[in-house]
This record gives structure tokens, sequence and C-alpha cells, in this order.
């Protein structure tokens, strides 16, 4: 009678402990492949000067991209870049996504929706281009966000042109945060001198990089894949 | 440095390494008597150090094994001692059922027989018979006619008075025939309720012989058991291996079940508690929805133990009828709740994936296509939702069943173990004296130079005297038997352990 009572308290603690890693089985289980979740904000900026209005609409394809892929608990911002970027009106639309999976997915029909908006209202382009003040302008939305990646999209031939007595001639802190050049069209004197092209990116990269900063240009868009890390 | 050491006697390397090993061979052959012991020493401490440990670890194997099979045959003869009440459970039952009518069963099978013996009886008590009237009438009616025609008449009045009685005689024994006939066809019903009656006493005795041959079984088990028989044990064994392996295979099914019905909720579950909340590297929908499956099947636990199909928890199985019969509504209430909530999630789960292929469709700027059938889906989920968490709440079978199992399980893998252990240590402990035999003949391996040189000597010192040598081969014999005769002592009152190397036989020419 004692062994059986023994038994029975040996089984006793193997239950407790085929409970125990049951539950620290499922648990690795539902957790397995997964890294800890990051949240994640982009900031994109639209050059919206010149002849590039006429690339609105691979633009739209990026932003609908972004909006498919982003989740609950990421954020993202859409901007023109115009004659003074540095500007919280050039923001065209923004949005955090909630935590409920419905609500975010009414949240992105609506960002949807504004984007729509301005690249089907948008007729004349700026008559300057202030690339760095829309990015220190997506800087601050970054560093308030408070993601664990920051990424701002540059969808722009990244020359500037700003208008006089603008400052721009100053190290930015990009600590932490991705510039991805988009699309970047040549111009027409870069068909007369290539160099021109390489040392506005060389410029550019350069700049980021003292800033703290990373630098990438994606100017295939068939590979938007490579856009933004997925989780 | 060892540029330095190799070059301390000459310049020349060579001179300096020849000189070296000369200084090593001489060292090397002037210790070795003690180096010899230290390698016999050292190689017997090994391995009477492992055999040791060998024979502790086999006792250990030993105990275990023996303590595994009382285990078994404890908790063999509890399951038989169960199973032979629930035999005579039984066979209670059925008496209680089909033989406490038995008064009333006798009472019928009386009241037919009674009716059977009266009808008989009735039936027995024949009518008079028809005299032999009619040779009378024949007679009369044979007889010539007389001329007296009041004779005539008087035969005549005779014979009719004679036909009218036979007549009555012949309708009342027709009668009395048919009312016979009357009783005997009463006694029909009768028959037919003697024979089912019987009938049915014949299908109770089956039933009860049954049961006893089933517990003649259970009881030769038991006694087996009781016996400590190897057959009961190998028996017992297989049992429980048998069972380990089906209820682990139904577990890994269920496991699969719970994946599923987790997948059901844990996207629905976001939209509760969010989809952004993280502990560690899990999602807090994950972890909830994770929660609600192991709650679902903690009810199932306490319901089936409440219903004492299962006995892991024995304060539930203790409690009294009432207050169990409490636990098992209890229960069940919450786990139909958490069936209607998972249901409900799931109907949600479909809503939200229909909004994202909204929503995505939206975003790829292809127009939204409303898929038909769609209900179907959706129904499918929200039954699924249902029906999932009552599957789960049965593992509590199969988990008993894997648990009890279990015991004998891992007792056998720890015997298998450690019978390997012991194998392994004695096996060390071989190799190790092996190991320094070989050593002390590598020794001397290094040293033959001088050791041949030494053999020389001895063999040139006692070549010149031959009457010496019998004196110096029986001393020899004596110096270098000792260690033979020590190893041949040891060796006899210790089979087991090694002999001490006797190396000055090998040097000795």
């Amino acid at each position: 009678m004692k062994l059986v009572t023994d038994s029975a308290r040996l089984s006793r603690h193997i239950m407790t402990l085929l409970l125990i890693t049951a539950l620290l089985s499922t648990g690795l289980l539902a957790g397995c492949g997964e890294s800890p979740v990051k949240s994640r904000a982009v900031y994109m900026l639209i050059d919206t000067s010149g002849t590039y209005t006429e690339q609105l609409d691979k633009a739209e394809t990026i932003m609908n991209y972004l909006l498919a892929t982003l989740d609950s608990g990421d954020s993202l911002a859409l901007a023109r870049i115009d004659s003074a970027s540095f500007n919280e009106e050039d923001i065209i639309a923004k949005a955090t996504f909630d935590i409920r999976p419905s609500t975010a997915n009414d949240q992105k029909r609506l960002f949807q929706h504004h984007v729509q908006t301005f690249t089907s209202e948008l007729v004349r382009g700026s008559a300057h281009t202030d690339i760095t003040g829309g990015v220190l302008q997506a800087i601050d939305f970054l560093n308030e966000t408070d993601a664990d990646e920051k990424t701002i999209l540059v969808f722009s031939d990244l020359e500037e042109d700003l208008p006089e007595g603008h400052v721009r001639d100053f190290p930015i802190d990009v600590a932490g945060i991705e510039v991805v050049a988009l699309n970047v069209t040549k111009l027409t004197r870069d068909n007369i001198d290539p160099r021109d092209y390489e040392n506005r990116l060389n410029a550019w990269q350069k700049r980021v990089m003292e800033g703290g900063g990373q630098w990438r240009v994606i100017n295939d868009l068939e590979r938007l894949d490579r856009l933004v890390a997925m989780n | 440095m060892f540029q330095q050491l190799l070059t301390v006697w000459s310049d020349s390397a060579a001179i300096s390494a020849a000189i070296w090993l000369v200084l090593l061979v001489t060292v090397l052959y002037l210790g070795r008597q003690q180096a010899h012991h230290l390698f016999s020493t050292t190689g017997r401490a090994v391995f009477t150090a492992l055999r040791l440990a060998s024979r502790s670890v086999l006792k250990l194997e030993h105990r275990l094994s023996q303590r595994n099979r009382d285990v078994l045959m404890a908790l063999g003869r509890t399951a038989s001692e169960k199973a032979i009440e629930r035999e005579f459970t039984r066979v209670s039952t059925l008496v209680a059922r089909d033989l406490a009518h038995y008064p009333s069963l006798h009472r019928t099978l009386a009241d037919a027989i009674e009716k059977i013996e009266a009808d008989y009886q009735a039936s027995s008590l024949s009518a008079p018979l028809p005299p032999a009237w009619s040779d009378v009438v024949d007679t009369i009616s044979a007889l010539p006619k007389s001329a007296d025609p009041a004779l005539n008449k008087i035969l005549d009045n005779i014979k009719d008075a004679i036909e009218d009685s036979h007549e009555e005689t012949l309708k009342a024994f027709q009668k009395a025939t048919l009312e016979r006939h009357g009783h005997l066809a009463k006694m029909h019903p009768q028959w037919r309720t003697l024979k089912t009656t019987m009938g049915k006493v014949e299908t109770t005795l089956d039933s009860l012989e049954e049961r006893t041959r089933m517990i003649d079984g259970q009881m030769d088990r038991y006694e087996s058991i009781r016996n400590n028989e190897d057959a009961a044990a190998n028996s017992l064994l297989s049992s429980s291996l048998t069972q380990f392996f089906i209820s682990g295979l139904v577990l890994i099914i269920a496991a699969m079940g719970g994946l599923i019905n987790f997948q059901l909720i844990a996207l629905p579950m976001s939209e509760m508690v969010g989809g952004t909340a993280t502990i560690g590297s899990l999602r807090m929908s994950d972890i909830a929805a994770l929660v609600i499956i192991l709650i679902e099947i903690a009810m199932g636990l306490f319901l089936l133990e409440s219903l004492r199909i299962t006995h892991l928890f024995p304060v539930i199985g203790s409690m009294d009828d009432r207050m169990r019969q409490r636990m098992i509504v209890v229960t069940l209430t919450l786990l139909t709740i958490l069936a209607t909530i998972e249901a409900s999630l799931a109907y949600m789960r479909d809503l939200l994936a229909l909004d994202r292929a909204a929503l995505q469709q939206s975003l790829a700027g292809v127009g939204v296509v409303e898929a038909q059938f769609r209900w179907i889906p959706s129904i499918g989920q929200m039954v699924m939702g249902f029906i999932l968490p009552f599957a789960l709440a049965f593992v509590a079978i199969p988990l008993e069943s894997f648990i009890h199992s279990l015991r004998s399980v891992l007792g056998m893998i720890v015997v298998g173990v450690l019978r390997t252990v012991a194998v392994a240590l004695r096996l060390a402990g071989n190799l190790a004296s092996h190991a320094c035999k070989i050593l002390a003949h590598l020794y001397d391996l290094i040293i033959m130079v001088p050791l041949g040189v030494e053999r020389l000597i001895r063999h040139r010192s006692t070549a010149p005297d031959l009457s010496d040598t019998t004196t110096a081969a029986k001393t020899k014999n004596d110096t270098d038997d000792a260690p033979a005769t020590t190893a041949k002592t040891k060796r006899s009152r210790s089979t087991k352990v090694e002999p001490v190397l006797t190396d000055t036989q090998e040097v000795t020419p």
C-alpha cells in the first residue's frame, strides 16, 4: 500500500512537472522563431518640386506597400518636400496604428484616402526643394515615436534647391535612423556628366553617416520587400 | 629555454641530445623498479576503484529494478483488486436486477404450474361414455315384426326412447370433449409463460456464469501478482509500455488539437488585449490565448475527476457526492462558457481575416471581391471553436495513463542507464589496468639497451660455473618468482584483481 501511495505521490509530481513543461513548451512553441516584437516608425518625404510630381504614382505604390507591411503599434507619416519643408504643415498624413487590428485597419484606410487625395489634388510643383528641412522634420517625428526601428524614406532626386536666405548647411543628427533614398532619378545634367549624380548621392551618404545614421539607395521599386525590414 | 637545454653539454645539438638521452636512459634504468611499482599500483588502484564503483552502480541498479518491480506489482495488484471489485459489483447488480425478482418469478412459475395442473385435472374428467345402446337398437330393429300391433308399438317406443337417449348421451359426450379441449387450449399460454420465464432464468444464469469466469481469470491474475511471479511482472511491464505509447500518441494528437485551437483564438485575442504588448519574446495576445486553452484543459481535468473517470486529484475524488455534483455543474458550466467564448473568438478571427484581406486588396489596387459561400468557413470555425475545448477536456484520460505508465518507463530508462554506467566503469577499469601494463612495457622498451647489457653480464657471470648454475638459477628463480608467487597468491585470493606485474622475469635471461 505504501508503494502505491508513493507511486501516486510520484505521479502527482510527474503531472505537475508535465503541466509546467507543457506550459513552457507551448509558450516556446508560440514564440518559436519570433524575435521580440519591435515597433517601427517610417517617415516618407515626397519631392513635389518641378517635374518630380510625375513620379507621384510610384510614391503612392510605396505608401500602399508600407500600409500593408506595418502593423499595430507602428507609426507612419507622409510629408512633402517643398520650398520650406521644416514645417508641420507639410505633413500630409500621420498615424500610429492602434493596438487593435480592426482599428489599425480603419486607420490605414483613412491614411490611404489622405494619400490619394494628396496625389490627385497636387497639380503644380514647388519652386524650390528643401530636402534637409524635410529630413529635420522627419527626425523630430521619429524621435517622438520612440520606435525601435526608425526609417526616413526620401522619394526625391536629392537635388536640393533652397530659397535664398534658408540655412541648411550644417550637420544633421540622424543617430539610430536609417535614411533610404528612393527612386533617385537622373537629371539632364547628370547625363552630361554622370559624376554629378554620384557626387550628389555621395554627399548625402556622407552627411547621413556623419550624423550617425545609415544610408541606403533603392532605385528598383520592384524590390519593395527590401524597403522595410520585416519583423 | 629548450635550445639552451639542448646545447648545455655541447655546441652540437646532436651530441648534446645524445648525452641527454644517455642520462635519461640511465636515470630510467636506475628507477625501473620504482617505476614498475608505480605503474602496477596505479593500475591496480584505478581498476579496484572503478570496479568498486561499478559494483555500487550495479547494486543501485538491482535495488532500483526491485523497487520498479515492487511498484509495478503494487500497481498491478491495486488494478486487479479494482477489476475484481468491479466484476463483483456487476455480479451484484445482475443479481439485484434479475434474481431479486426471483420470488415473484417463482410465484409466476408456481401459478402457471398450478393452472396447468388444474387444467390437466379438468381435462381428465371425461364424460360418461355412451352405453352400447346401438346394439340394443339394432337388435330391436332386427326383431321380426309381430302380428301384435301393441307389441310393435311398444318396441317402436323402446327404440325411439333408446335412440333419443343415445343422441342425448352423444351430445353430452361431445360437449364434455369440447370442454376438455377448451381446458387443454387454456394450457398453451401457461406453457409459453413457463418457457419464457425459464428462458429468462437461463439468460441470467449464463450471464452470471460468464461473470464468474471473468472473476476466475482476474483472480488467477491477482494470485499470480501476489505470488510475485515473473510472468505477471512481464505482463504488467508490457501493459505499462503499451499504455505509455498509446497515451503518448493520443497526447500528441491532443497537442495538435491545442495548436489548432491556439491558432483560432490568437489573432482575435489581439483585438482584446492588444497586439503590441509583449512579455519577453511572447505577444500578450498569444499568452492570453494560451492561458484560455490551459484553463479549458484544467476544467476538463476537474470535470473528469469529479465524474470519477480519472483519479489524479485525491481531494476531488474524496469529496462527498453532493459537493462532487456541484463541482461537475460548475466545471461543465465554465467549460461551456469558455467554449462559447472560443466560438465567438473564432468568428471574430474570420471577420478580422476578411477585413485584412479587403484592406490588402484595396492597397494592392484591385477591387474587393466578395467570395461566395464565405459563410461555410465562418460556421466551420465557430463550430471548431466550440467543440475543441470539449475535445481537449478529454485529454485528462490519456494524461492519467501517461503519467502512471511514465513511472515504469522512467524506471526502466534509469535502470538501463545504470547498467550502461556499470559496464562503462568496468571497462574503464580494465582499460586503465591494461594501460599501466603497456606503460611498463614501454618503459622497458626505452631502457632496453642497459637491460640488454645487464642480461649479458648476468649470463656471462653465470655461464662458466655450471655447478653454480642450478644454485644461481634457483636463487634467481627464488628472487624472480617472489613477485610472481605474490601475484599468484593475490590472484588466487581474488580472481578479479589484476596480477602484479612480473617484470623481473622478463629481463631475466
